[in-house]
Protein backbone atom coordinates (compact mmCIF):
# COMPACT_ATOMS: atom_id res chain seq x y z
CA UNK A 1 0.00 0.00 0.00
CA UNK A 2 2.37 2.96 -1.80
CA UNK A 3 -0.83 5.37 -1.85
CA UNK A 4 -2.48 7.21 1.14
CA UNK A 5 0.12 5.73 3.40
CA UNK A 6 1.68 7.66 6.03
CA UNK A 7 5.35 8.26 7.03
CA UNK A 8 6.16 7.19 10.47
CA UNK A 9 6.33 9.22 14.02
CA UNK A 10 10.52 9.46 13.36
CA UNK A 11 9.87 11.18 10.12
CA UNK A 12 7.18 13.76 11.72
CA UNK A 13 10.06 14.79 14.47
CA UNK A 14 13.13 14.85 11.62
CA UNK A 15 10.74 17.17 9.74
CA UNK A 16 9.69 19.51 12.73
CA UNK A 17 14.18 19.38 13.98
CA UNK A 18 14.49 20.49 9.88
CA UNK A 19 11.89 23.36 10.05
CA UNK A 20 13.12 24.56 13.46
CA UNK A 21 16.80 24.25 12.39
CA UNK A 22 15.51 26.35 8.87
CA UNK A 23 13.67 29.00 11.26
CA UNK A 24 16.96 29.77 13.42
CA UNK A 25 18.97 30.05 10.39
CA UNK A 26 16.64 32.57 8.92
CA UNK A 27 16.91 34.38 11.98
CA UNK A 28 20.81 34.62 12.21
CA UNK A 29 21.10 35.11 8.35
CA UNK A 30 19.00 38.13 8.38
CA UNK A 31 21.34 39.87 10.77
CA UNK A 32 24.75 39.20 8.32
CA UNK A 33 24.63 41.85 5.84
CA UNK A 34 25.17 39.70 2.13
CA UNK A 35 24.09 42.29 0.26
CA UNK A 36 21.34 41.18 -2.08
CA UNK A 37 21.82 37.68 -1.20
CA UNK A 38 20.07 38.59 1.87
CA UNK A 39 16.31 38.06 0.61
CA UNK A 40 17.31 35.16 -2.01
CA UNK A 41 18.43 33.29 0.71
CA UNK A 42 15.70 33.67 3.19
CA UNK A 43 13.11 33.23 0.28
CA UNK A 44 15.14 29.79 -0.32
CA UNK A 45 15.27 28.51 3.65
CA UNK A 46 11.39 29.60 3.41
CA UNK A 47 11.28 27.46 -0.22
CA UNK A 48 13.05 24.41 1.49
CA UNK A 49 10.56 24.60 4.48
CA UNK A 50 7.39 25.08 2.38
CA UNK A 51 8.66 21.71 0.22
CA UNK A 52 9.08 19.85 3.20
CA UNK A 53 5.80 21.06 4.88
CA UNK A 54 3.91 19.96 1.62
CA UNK A 55 5.94 16.40 1.16
CA UNK A 56 5.72 14.86 4.60
CA UNK A 57 2.98 16.55 6.45
CA UNK A 58 1.08 17.45 3.91
CA UNK A 59 0.91 13.33 2.37
CA UNK A 60 1.97 14.48 -0.80
CA UNK A 61 4.77 12.68 -1.17
CA UNK A 62 2.71 9.79 -0.39
CA UNK A 63 -0.42 10.89 -2.00
CA UNK A 64 -1.63 9.66 -5.77
CA UNK A 65 -0.47 11.16 -8.91
CA UNK A 66 -3.44 13.71 -9.49
CA UNK A 67 -2.95 14.78 -5.71
CA UNK A 68 0.87 15.70 -6.55
CA UNK A 69 -0.45 17.65 -10.11
CA UNK A 70 -3.10 19.18 -7.97
CA UNK A 71 -0.24 20.95 -6.02
CA UNK A 72 2.06 21.23 -8.83
CA UNK A 73 -0.68 23.80 -10.71
CA UNK A 74 -1.23 25.83 -8.05
CA UNK A 75 2.44 26.48 -7.15
CA UNK A 76 3.09 26.57 -11.34
CA UNK A 77 0.32 29.06 -11.52
CA UNK A 78 1.13 31.49 -8.27
CA UNK A 79 4.66 31.28 -10.22
CA UNK A 80 2.80 32.62 -13.66
CA UNK A 81 1.61 35.11 -11.18
CA UNK A 82 4.40 36.70 -9.98
CA UNK A 83 7.16 36.40 -12.47
CA UNK A 84 5.16 37.82 -15.39
CA UNK A 85 4.29 40.72 -12.96
CA UNK A 86 7.81 41.10 -12.26
CA UNK A 87 8.73 40.83 -15.68
CA UNK A 88 7.05 44.07 -15.79
CA UNK A 89 7.90 46.27 -13.39
CA UNK A 90 11.29 45.03 -13.32
CA UNK A 91 11.61 46.47 -17.23
CA UNK A 92 9.61 49.08 -17.17
CA UNK A 93 11.76 52.15 -18.85
CA UNK A 94 14.66 50.09 -19.54
CA UNK A 95 13.57 50.30 -23.36
CA UNK A 96 12.98 53.76 -24.55
CA UNK A 97 9.63 54.11 -26.30
CA UNK B 1 -7.71 -5.22 -3.16
CA UNK B 2 -11.37 -7.18 -3.64
CA UNK B 3 -10.59 -8.24 0.23
CA UNK B 4 -10.57 -4.73 1.38
CA UNK B 5 -13.21 -3.60 -0.86
CA UNK B 6 -15.48 -5.76 0.32
CA UNK B 7 -15.06 -3.88 4.13
CA UNK B 8 -14.86 -0.34 2.64
CA UNK B 9 -18.04 -0.98 0.56
CA UNK B 10 -20.43 -1.10 3.85
CA UNK B 11 -18.43 1.71 5.95
CA UNK B 12 -21.46 4.01 7.44
CA UNK B 13 -19.62 7.22 6.18
CA UNK B 14 -19.60 5.70 2.61
CA UNK B 15 -21.80 8.24 0.76
CA UNK B 16 -24.01 6.44 -2.13
CA UNK B 17 -22.10 8.22 -5.08
CA UNK B 18 -18.76 6.39 -4.01
CA UNK B 19 -17.50 3.08 -5.09
CA UNK B 20 -15.80 2.29 -1.90
CA UNK B 21 -13.89 4.74 0.86
CA UNK B 22 -10.21 4.52 -0.87
CA UNK B 23 -12.31 6.11 -4.32
CA UNK B 24 -14.15 8.63 -1.81
CA UNK B 25 -11.41 9.69 0.23
CA UNK B 26 -9.36 10.55 -2.85
CA UNK B 27 -12.45 12.80 -4.25
CA UNK B 28 -12.16 13.93 -0.92
CA UNK B 29 -8.30 14.84 -1.04
CA UNK B 30 -9.08 16.06 -4.65
CA UNK B 31 -11.84 18.34 -3.61
CA UNK B 32 -9.20 19.98 -0.65
CA UNK B 33 -6.52 20.40 -2.88
CA UNK B 34 -8.46 22.48 -5.49
CA UNK B 35 -10.00 24.60 -2.42
CA UNK B 36 -6.44 25.36 -1.21
CA UNK B 37 -5.14 26.38 -4.40
CA UNK B 38 -8.16 29.24 -4.43
CA UNK B 39 -6.40 30.18 -1.03
CA UNK B 40 -3.41 30.42 -2.63
CA UNK B 41 -4.35 32.40 -5.52
CA UNK B 42 -5.92 34.94 -2.84
CA UNK B 43 -2.76 34.81 -0.35
CA UNK B 44 -0.75 35.25 -3.82
CA UNK B 45 -2.48 38.23 -5.49
CA UNK B 46 -1.67 40.01 -1.68
CA UNK B 47 2.44 38.36 -2.10
CA UNK B 48 2.61 40.23 -5.52
CA UNK B 49 1.32 42.83 -4.73
CA UNK B 50 3.52 43.08 -1.74
CA UNK B 51 6.60 42.06 -3.94
CA UNK B 52 5.99 45.00 -6.64
CA UNK B 53 5.54 47.59 -3.75
CA UNK B 54 8.51 46.45 -1.72
CA UNK B 55 10.61 47.00 -4.98
CA UNK B 56 8.90 50.36 -5.82
CA UNK B 57 9.53 52.02 -1.66
CA UNK B 58 12.00 49.74 -0.16
CA UNK B 59 14.00 52.09 1.65
CA UNK B 60 10.30 52.45 3.49
CA UNK B 61 9.51 48.86 4.19
CA UNK B 62 13.01 48.45 5.55
CA UNK B 63 12.08 51.75 7.80
CA UNK B 64 8.56 49.71 8.21
CA UNK B 65 10.07 46.13 9.12
CA UNK B 66 12.33 47.25 10.98
CA UNK B 67 9.99 49.41 13.75
CA UNK B 68 8.60 45.42 14.36
CA UNK B 69 9.89 43.59 17.39
CA UNK B 70 11.51 40.19 15.45
CA UNK B 71 11.43 38.34 18.50
CA UNK B 72 7.83 37.97 18.93
CA UNK B 73 7.62 36.98 15.28
CA UNK B 74 10.26 34.62 15.51
CA UNK B 75 8.61 32.76 18.51
CA UNK B 76 5.67 32.46 16.70
CA UNK B 77 7.20 31.07 13.89
CA UNK B 78 8.57 28.22 16.14
CA UNK B 79 5.32 28.00 18.14
CA UNK B 80 3.00 27.34 14.47
CA UNK B 81 5.94 24.65 13.10
CA UNK B 82 4.83 23.21 16.76
CA UNK B 83 1.34 23.07 16.36
CA UNK B 84 1.70 21.40 12.62
CA UNK B 85 3.81 18.77 14.05
CA UNK B 86 1.30 18.07 16.81
CA UNK B 87 -1.92 18.20 13.87
CA UNK B 88 0.49 15.74 12.11
CA UNK B 89 0.68 13.65 14.90
CA UNK B 90 -3.13 13.86 15.45
CA UNK B 91 -3.86 12.48 11.90
CA UNK B 92 -1.36 9.91 12.47
CA UNK B 93 -3.53 8.84 15.90
CA UNK B 94 -6.87 9.34 13.95
CA UNK B 95 -5.36 6.92 11.26
CA UNK B 96 -4.80 4.23 14.06
CA UNK B 97 -8.22 4.77 15.85
CA UNK B 98 -6.35 6.14 18.64
CA UNK B 99 -9.15 8.12 20.57
CA UNK B 100 -7.08 9.17 23.38
CA UNK B 101 -4.35 10.64 21.14
CA UNK B 102 -6.49 12.36 18.51
CA UNK B 103 -7.84 14.32 21.51
CA UNK B 104 -4.80 15.14 23.18
CA UNK B 105 -2.60 16.10 19.93
CA UNK B 106 -6.02 18.26 18.86
CA UNK B 107 -6.23 20.14 22.13
CA UNK B 108 -2.45 20.80 21.38
CA UNK B 109 -2.67 22.19 18.41
CA UNK B 110 -5.42 23.75 19.42
CA UNK B 111 -3.16 25.43 22.19
CA UNK B 112 -0.47 26.24 20.17
CA UNK B 113 -2.63 28.09 17.68
CA UNK B 114 -4.37 30.11 20.51
CA UNK B 115 -0.96 30.67 22.00
CA UNK B 116 0.17 32.09 18.47
CA UNK B 117 -2.65 34.55 18.17
CA UNK B 118 -2.20 35.96 21.67
CA UNK B 119 1.11 36.99 20.79
CA UNK B 120 0.15 38.16 17.67
CA UNK B 121 -2.70 40.60 19.91
CA UNK B 122 0.85 42.09 22.02
CA UNK B 123 2.59 42.61 18.80
CA UNK B 124 -0.59 44.78 16.99
CA UNK B 125 -1.06 46.32 20.90
CA UNK B 126 2.52 47.20 20.08
CA UNK B 127 2.11 48.79 16.57
CA UNK B 128 -1.07 50.18 18.38
CA UNK B 129 1.09 52.33 21.28
CA UNK B 130 3.58 53.63 18.92
CA UNK B 131 0.27 54.55 16.28
CA UNK B 132 1.78 52.96 13.59
CA UNK B 133 -1.60 51.77 12.41
CA UNK B 134 -1.95 53.18 8.84
CA UNK B 135 -4.46 56.51 8.66
CA UNK B 136 -5.67 59.47 9.54
CA UNK B 137 -3.37 59.72 13.07
CA UNK B 138 -0.33 57.60 11.54
CA UNK B 139 2.90 58.60 13.93
CA UNK B 140 0.44 61.58 15.43
CA UNK B 141 2.16 62.24 18.71
CA UNK B 142 3.75 58.72 18.33
CA UNK B 143 5.94 57.72 21.09
CA UNK B 144 8.49 57.10 18.54
CA UNK B 145 9.81 58.73 15.17
CA UNK B 146 10.47 57.29 12.58
CA UNK B 147 11.80 59.97 10.20
CA UNK B 148 13.94 61.16 13.07
CA UNK B 149 15.45 57.53 13.66
CA UNK B 150 16.02 57.61 9.76
CA UNK B 151 17.94 60.96 10.45
CA UNK B 152 20.09 59.96 12.78
CA UNK B 153 20.60 56.09 12.49
CA UNK B 154 20.72 56.39 8.31
CA UNK B 155 21.87 59.85 7.80
CA UNK B 156 18.92 60.63 6.15
CA UNK B 157 18.28 64.22 5.11
CA UNK B 158 15.15 65.47 6.97
CA UNK B 159 12.86 65.57 3.83
CA UNK B 160 13.88 62.37 2.42
CA UNK B 161 13.22 61.03 6.04
CA UNK B 162 9.89 62.06 6.12
CA UNK B 163 8.40 61.31 2.95
CA UNK B 164 10.43 57.73 3.91
CA UNK B 165 8.44 57.53 6.96
CA UNK B 166 5.28 58.87 5.24
CA UNK B 167 5.63 55.98 2.51
CA UNK B 168 5.75 53.13 5.60
CA UNK B 169 2.66 52.91 5.65
CA UNK B 170 2.42 51.08 2.46
CA UNK B 171 4.11 48.77 4.42
CA UNK B 172 2.11 48.55 7.69
CA UNK B 173 -1.11 48.44 5.34
CA UNK B 174 0.36 44.89 3.59
CA UNK B 175 2.03 44.00 7.18
CA UNK B 176 -1.71 44.20 8.75
CA UNK B 177 -3.81 42.87 5.69
CA UNK B 178 -1.21 39.95 5.45
CA UNK B 179 -0.80 38.72 9.43
CA UNK B 180 -5.01 40.02 9.73
CA UNK B 181 -6.01 37.27 6.86
CA UNK B 182 -3.65 34.93 8.29
CA UNK B 183 -4.95 35.29 11.79
CA UNK B 184 -8.61 35.20 10.41
CA UNK B 185 -7.63 31.37 8.87
CA UNK B 186 -5.81 30.64 12.51
CA UNK B 187 -9.03 31.28 13.93
CA UNK B 188 -11.24 29.75 11.50
CA UNK B 189 -8.58 26.89 12.21
CA UNK B 190 -9.80 27.07 15.56
CA UNK B 191 -13.08 26.21 14.72
CA UNK B 192 -12.30 22.96 12.57
CA UNK B 193 -10.11 21.73 15.38
CA UNK B 194 -13.34 22.47 17.74
CA UNK B 195 -15.46 19.87 15.31
CA UNK B 196 -12.70 17.67 14.32
CA UNK B 197 -12.32 17.26 18.40
CA UNK B 198 -15.94 16.60 18.96
CA UNK B 199 -16.41 13.84 16.14
CA UNK B 200 -12.76 12.23 17.56
CA UNK B 201 -14.72 11.99 21.45
CA UNK B 202 -17.34 10.08 19.58
CA UNK B 203 -15.01 7.36 17.65
CA UNK B 204 -15.88 8.44 14.41
CA UNK B 205 -12.35 7.77 13.00
CA UNK B 206 -10.05 4.62 12.64
CA UNK B 207 -7.98 2.97 10.08
CA UNK B 208 -11.13 3.04 6.95
CA UNK B 209 -12.26 6.93 7.74
CA UNK B 210 -10.46 9.70 9.38
CA UNK B 211 -10.37 11.86 5.95
CA UNK B 212 -12.30 14.68 8.32
CA UNK B 213 -8.80 14.95 10.37
CA UNK B 214 -6.52 14.36 7.43
CA UNK B 215 -8.18 17.57 5.21
CA UNK B 216 -8.64 19.58 8.47
CA UNK B 217 -4.91 18.94 9.22
CA UNK B 218 -4.00 20.28 5.32
CA UNK B 219 -5.49 23.29 6.06
CA UNK B 220 -4.11 23.92 9.28
CA UNK B 221 -0.58 22.92 7.33
CA UNK B 222 -1.56 25.86 4.68
CA UNK B 223 -1.86 28.28 7.10
CA UNK B 224 1.32 27.30 8.46
CA UNK B 225 3.04 27.56 4.97
CA UNK B 226 1.81 30.94 4.50
CA UNK B 227 3.34 31.94 7.76
CA UNK B 228 6.56 30.50 6.63
CA UNK B 229 6.95 32.71 4.16
CA UNK B 230 5.11 35.82 5.81
CA UNK B 231 8.03 36.16 8.83
CA UNK B 232 10.93 36.43 6.41
CA UNK B 233 9.21 39.07 3.75
CA UNK B 234 7.59 40.90 6.92
CA UNK B 235 9.89 41.08 9.87
CA UNK B 236 13.22 40.58 8.29
CA UNK B 237 13.38 43.01 5.22
CA UNK B 238 16.50 44.30 6.18
CA UNK B 239 18.27 43.66 9.62
CA UNK B 240 21.96 44.36 9.26
CA UNK B 241 21.86 47.83 10.08
CA UNK B 242 21.75 47.88 14.15
CA UNK B 243 18.80 46.43 15.98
Amino acid sequence: MTEGAHPTHKVYYLVFLALVIGTVLTFVVAKIDLGFLNPIIALAIACTKATLVILFFMHVRYSSKLTMLTVAAGFFWLMILITLSLSDYLTRGVIKP
Amino acid sequence: MSNSQTTTTDHPALVHQFDDMVQQKEASTFGMWVFLLTEIMMFGGLFAAYLIYRLKYYDAFVAGSSSIDVTWGFINTLVLIGSSLTMALAVSAAQRGVRRQQQVFLVLTMVLGTVFLGVKAIEYKQKYDEHHIPGGFFQTFAPTDIAHDLVEKEGKTPEAASQIAERTQIFFCFYFAMTGLHALHMIMGLVLMTWLLVRAGHGEFGPQYYTPVELGGLYWHFVDIVWIYLFPLLYLINRTHGK
